[in-house]
């Protein structure tokens, strides 16, 4: 009696569909993920259980660290705008290469006369030479003011919304500092900021 | 596909011609596929979890001018002193008059205050809440500051003020030894 034969399939699949549709997701993240900035100081953020978003776009963020005071703001188009109102408020005239690096720069804390200086450096020097911080001394009009003020005026031209700030201080920096920054803030009416905070369980 | 049927010519040639044999053109995708997913675990983990995250302050309005604020009663006030090496005082009512306390920031101690003193206001003064006046001295950190901010959010306390610390106060503080 002939035995029936069951006919073995092979157990390969194909996986051509699935390589493709890997490689597409993979892409896919690559191209949206953003490289990390590296902030101008070390700062480690404190931690805080009830904590929302941020907004990446019309966003400012004012670094704290080592007493020393930074600023950045998002987008490259405001931050040409902000430089722009800057210099004129200033008088000092910027040539069109240093906008250019100045737009590319995440954040920064040099005082607005060491500016050019500090845009002339080529961008490895700049990542390692210490930056004294924004002049936060007297709050009446202070540099970081007039920052703050110009990227406000800067994104209210081009993207008609309200400037959003947020303070980013390190863990261990005296509040004296952060009280400079936010007596700063609000001597031009803003009373709402964001303190950037990592995660932490209640 | 990625394989393409090239392996024509098997066994049935006729008249002794001698073919190479081809070989099939299927690879095997198993290991990419691995490492395709592999790296997509990363991507989406390491974009995921960088997002940063914010913490609402919001400060009452410094303009000198308006007078239309209303006067606050110090029994239903709770006034944190923030000191030096993590600890801080409270009390209820005017300084100099009620005793502080010194505690720590811990979950312990600070929310369980926050929340025990609420309730005795509470039932003290007809359901109406405490107000919680934060005054940080300049030798305590911005970690501090950030701690009874998100305590006070747990606790749902939501009227609050961040205040500057007055010389009485100070003396309390430096008496305390949180203050040097």
């Amino acid at each position: 009696m002939p035995r029936v034969k069951v006919a073995r399939k092979s157990t390969a699949i194909d996986m051509t569909a699935m390589c493709d549709v890997a490689f597409l997701l993979l892409t896919f993240f690559i191209l949206s993920a953003k490289p990390k900035v590296q902030d101008p100081a070390a700062i480690a953020i404190p931690a805080a259980t009830i904590i929302g978003p941020i907004p990446e776009v019309d966003f400012s963020t004012i670094l704290i660290g080592q007493g020393k005071v930074f600023f950045g703001v998002a987008g490259d188009d405001v931050r040409k705008k902000t430089l722009d109102i800057m210099g004129d408020k200033y008088k000092i005239s910027f040539t069109a290469d240093e906008k250019n690096v100045f737009s590319g720069i995440e954040s920064f804390g040099v005082p607005i006369n060491q500016l050019k200086g500090f845009l002339d450096m080529d961008a490895k020097q700049r990542t390692t030479i210490a930056q004294p911080g924004i002049p936060t001394d007297t709050t009446a009009t202070n540099e970081l003011y007039d920052w703050v003020h110009s990227a406000r005026l800067a994104d209210k031209y081009l993207h008609d919304k309200e400037l959003r700030i947020g303070i980013k201080g390190d863990s261990q920096e005296e509040y004296p500092t952060v009280q400079k920054v936010i007596a700063t803030l609000q001597k031009q009416k803003i009373d709402r900021f964001n303190l950037i905070t990592a995660l932490k369980s209640k | 596909m990625a394989e393409l049927d090239t392996s024509g010519g098997g066994g049935k040639h006729k008249g002794g011609k001698v073919r190479t044999k081809k070989k099939a053109t299927r690879v095997d995708l198993t290991a990419m596929v691995d490492l395709a997913f592999l790296l997509i675990t990363f991507f989406i983990l390491t974009t995921t979890l960088s997002k940063p995250k914010a913490l609402e302050l919001i400060m009452p309005d410094k303009d000198e001018k308006t007078h239309d604020q209303l006067p606050v009663p110090e029994s239903r006030t709770m006034t944190l002193l923030l000191g030096d090496n993590d600890k801080l005082e409270w009390f209820v009512g005017e300084p100099g008059k009620s005793q502080p306390s010194v505690i720590g920031y811990g979950k312990e101690e600070l929310r369980k205050v926050l929340v025990d003193q609420d309730k005795a206001i509470k039932a003290s003064h007809g359901g109406q809440g405490m107000i919680v006046v934060v005054k940080p001295s300049a030798q305590s950190t911005y970690k501090n500051m950030v701690t009874v901010m998100d305590e006070l959010n747990i606790t749902g306390i939501d009227q609050r003020a961040i205040v500057d610390i007055t010389p009485v106060e100070l003396a309390l503080l430096k008496r305390d030894n949180l203050f040097k």
